[in-house]
């Protein structure tokens, strides 16, 4: 065990994994020499060289259509998107090719590929650096959606997404990069994709997370746990393939469940979560299942108050939170 | 490295195969494959016609484009990311008359995709031919993608990439034509400039006469080829594929040929072209050009002919007849291969 930081194990996840396999490789904007904006492939360049450490031209759909060809011919690319608001223009290339290889020659092709995004808000990042964007590509059948929030978890889960047969979104959020440290196994350390995780064991309520909110959640726990209220704090982990038994299990175990993400409240994820609890776990609620969202504005503003009104944070959890506590 | 366009003319002679370096055996193979990818498209019109099956895109008056630059790739070797008209592509490269058959009719056992995608989107991992959907110019990045494998394992194969003249106007064209240049990668575009997307002209389309003049904005040559004549085709494609497995880099050939039918089965092309126009580049049809200079070159004989004859019509029969009664897919094949690893239910 060793405390790294999010994009230390990051870092780390990918120069094992290109270390172990020669057909891995990395393609984006500025992960060459610069070892990208946030310096999550750092290094990797002059380890590995040009020819598997690519800065792209600055076009996302060369970007992951360049990795979808190379793909098909024995390679697993780790493509880059600088921040997950600019994934826009590959969007043709995600949903209508990459998700659809698989499925339209009926398993003849298949995409071993992983696009990395960083994503989340609380970063004065604005409109355009503060996106999320899971539950847009998590309506994609095809994909994977992985959403890491602790250090263990984004080596791990790395490492699964690049051995992975099919193509899987690996959402990194900015904020926790630095901000969340944790210990992270040695070795080859390969997380599961589609099993969630409970962070925080309860038996009065379940703060359901992931990302940056997941931290949010598991620092309310703790207060709420001063006023005597025990909150289970359950990891989504991957958005696709949800870990619909996971999330049954703590709703019948608590009786009370309170969904936080920072995407827009309309068909997002919590959406979905509330959809599978009210289908499997109806009977044993105590409570409506509650979410506490961003709201259905197009993205994040650049000012401090707006900003701080957009995201979630620990004290609107916790009101939340006992407002469920209290029902 | 000559930038400008080159204009290839089409030269006599009766031995031009032969000073191309092709056998007469390898003239006729063009020849028959070009034959067979004709028959079975007009096949699939009448099926179509006579209300038996959905949908028909067609490969008419583009065989000698197609055929003409495939011949120059080493099937299984070299990789081609085909557009939906390509039937005479993958038909060199390895597919037959019942695959295309199957997947006219959309049947379980088609090895394009199971039924599940429309005549024309084909695909083989076994064949080297990359899987194409229906959204436009997406393969040619996928193309220069398979071409940077190829570089990063440092194995010459060539990728060959074709594409409407309606693609061009796609950003995925220009992204992938700038990847490629910069990585100098192993890659033939080949636009089928057949003079319409649908039913919008070419000069609706671009500003230029010529889509291989963008390839001096690339760094890289463009040549534009007369499509109809299959020997220039096999010329052009040759040079442009030394080149590529060479590691200098990507080459555009524009092919400007025509196509026979409206845009589909579905289309009706005398709202935007008139039967005049069609017939004009009827007479140029690459099929009787080729089969006329075989003749003159004493390569095609009336038994010869004869029997390219009877063995496309056996296959074209025999496709028919075995894709038309083969199983449909069962409702349960809905949800299969969504991943390539099944996710637990």
């Amino acid at each position: 065990m060793a405390v790294k930081t999010v994009i230390e194990a990051i870092r780390e996840g990918m120069d094992e994994e290109m270390a172990r396999d020669e057909s891995v490789f990395l393609i984006g904007e500025d992960v060459g020499n610069r070892g990208g904006v946030f310096l999550a492939t750092d290094g990797l360049y002059k380890k590995y060289g040009a020819l598997r450490v690519i800065d792209s031209p600055l076009a996302e759909s060369c970007i992951v259509g360049v990795a979808i060809g190379a793909a098909v011919n024995g390679m697993r690319p780790i493509a880059e998107i600088q921040f997950a608001d600019f994934i826009a223009p590959a969007m043709n290339q995600i949903i209508e090719e990459a998700a659809r290889f698989c499925y339209r020659t009926a398993g003849d092709f298949n995409l071993p590929m992983v696009i990395r995004a960083p994503w989340g808000g609380g970063v004065h990042g604005a409109l355009y650096h503060s996106q999320s964007i899971e539950a847009t590509f998590g309506h994609i059948p095809g994909l994977k959606v992985v959403v890491p929030g602790t250090p263990a978890d984004a080596k791990g889960l790395l490492k699964a997404a690049v051995r992975d047969p099919d193509p899987v979104l690996y959402l990194e959020h900015k904020r926790t990069y630095r901000l969340v440290k944790g210990d992270v196994p040695t070795g080859d350390h390969v997380v599961p994709i589609g099993k969630a995780d409970v962070k925080r064991e309860g038996k009065d309520l379940t703060l359901i997370a992931y990302g940056l909110m997941l931290t949010y959640c598991l620092e309310a726990a703790e207060t709420l746990a001063a006023e005597g209220v025990s909150a289970e704090v359950l990891d989504l982990r991957t958005i696709k393939p949800i870990d619909q038994a996971a999330i049954v299990a703590t709703a019948k175990k608590t009786g009370k469940v309170l969904v936080v993400h920072e995407d827009n409240r309309f068909a997002g994820i919590a959406a979905e979560v509330m959809a599978i609890i009210m289908e499997n776990a109806f009977d044993t609620l105590d409570a409506p299942v509650m979410r506490l969202t961003g709201p259905d504005v197009p993205a994040m503003p650049f000012n401090q108050v707006l900003e701080e009104a957009f995201m979630p944070n620990v004290d609107k959890i916790l009101a939340k939170a006992r407002e469920l506590a209290a029902y | 490295m000559a930038l400008k366009t080159t204009e290839v003319e089409a030269k006599g002679g009766p031995s031009r195969h032969r000073s191309l370096g092709l056998s007469d055996e390898q003239a006729l193979k063009i020849y028959e494959v070009m034959r067979l990818a004709r028959a079975v498209d007009e096949r699939m019109w009448l099926i179509n016609r006579q209300g038996r099956a959905p949908f028909v895109i067609s490969c008419q008056g583009q065989e000698g484009a197609q055929v003409g630059t495939a011949a120059t790739l080493r099937p299984g070797y070299d990789w081609v990311a085909p557009y939906y008209r390509d039937a005479g592509v993958v038909l060199w490269f390895g597919m037959t008359a019942r695959d295309q058959m199957l997947s006219f009719f959309a049947r379980r056992e088609d090895p394009n995709s199971g039924g599940r995608q429309m005549p024309g989107h084909f695909g083989s991992r076994k064949l080297h031919i990359v899987t194409g959907g229906s959204p436009v110019a997406t393969q040619l990045l996928h193309a220069a993608g398979v071409a940077l494998a190829s570089k990063q394992r440092k194995e010459d194969a060539v990728t060959a990439v074709y594409f409407g003249e309606g693609s061009t106007s796609q950003g995925d064209t220009h992204e992938a034509m700038n990847f490629a240049a910069i990585h100098k990668l192993a890659v033939v575009f080949v636009c089928e400039n057949n003079g319409y997307a649908i039913s919008v002209p070419q000069s609706s389309q671009m500003a230029i006469a010529n889509v291989a003049d963008r390839a001096a904005g690339y760094g890289f040559p463009g040549v534009v080829v007369d499509g109809n004549d299959v020997l220039a085709c096999y010329e052009v494609a040759r040079r442009a594929v030394e080149r590529a497995r060479r590691g200098e880099g990507p080459t555009l050939i524009e092919v400007k040929t025509y196509r026979f039918t409206a845009h589909s089965s579905d289309d009706d092309d005398k709202r935007y072209r008139k039967a005049e126009e069609v017939a004009i580049w009827r007479q140029k049809d690459p099929i009787l050009r080729y089969a006329g200079y075989l003749r003159d070159a004493g390569t095609l004989t009336d038994q010869r002919e004869a029997d390219i004859t009877d063995r496309v019509t056996v296959q074209v029969d025999e496709a028919t007849e075995y894709a038309e009664q083969a199983p449909d897919p069962t409702p349960d094949d809905l949800t299969t291969f969504v991943y390539k690893q099944e996710l637990p239910s």
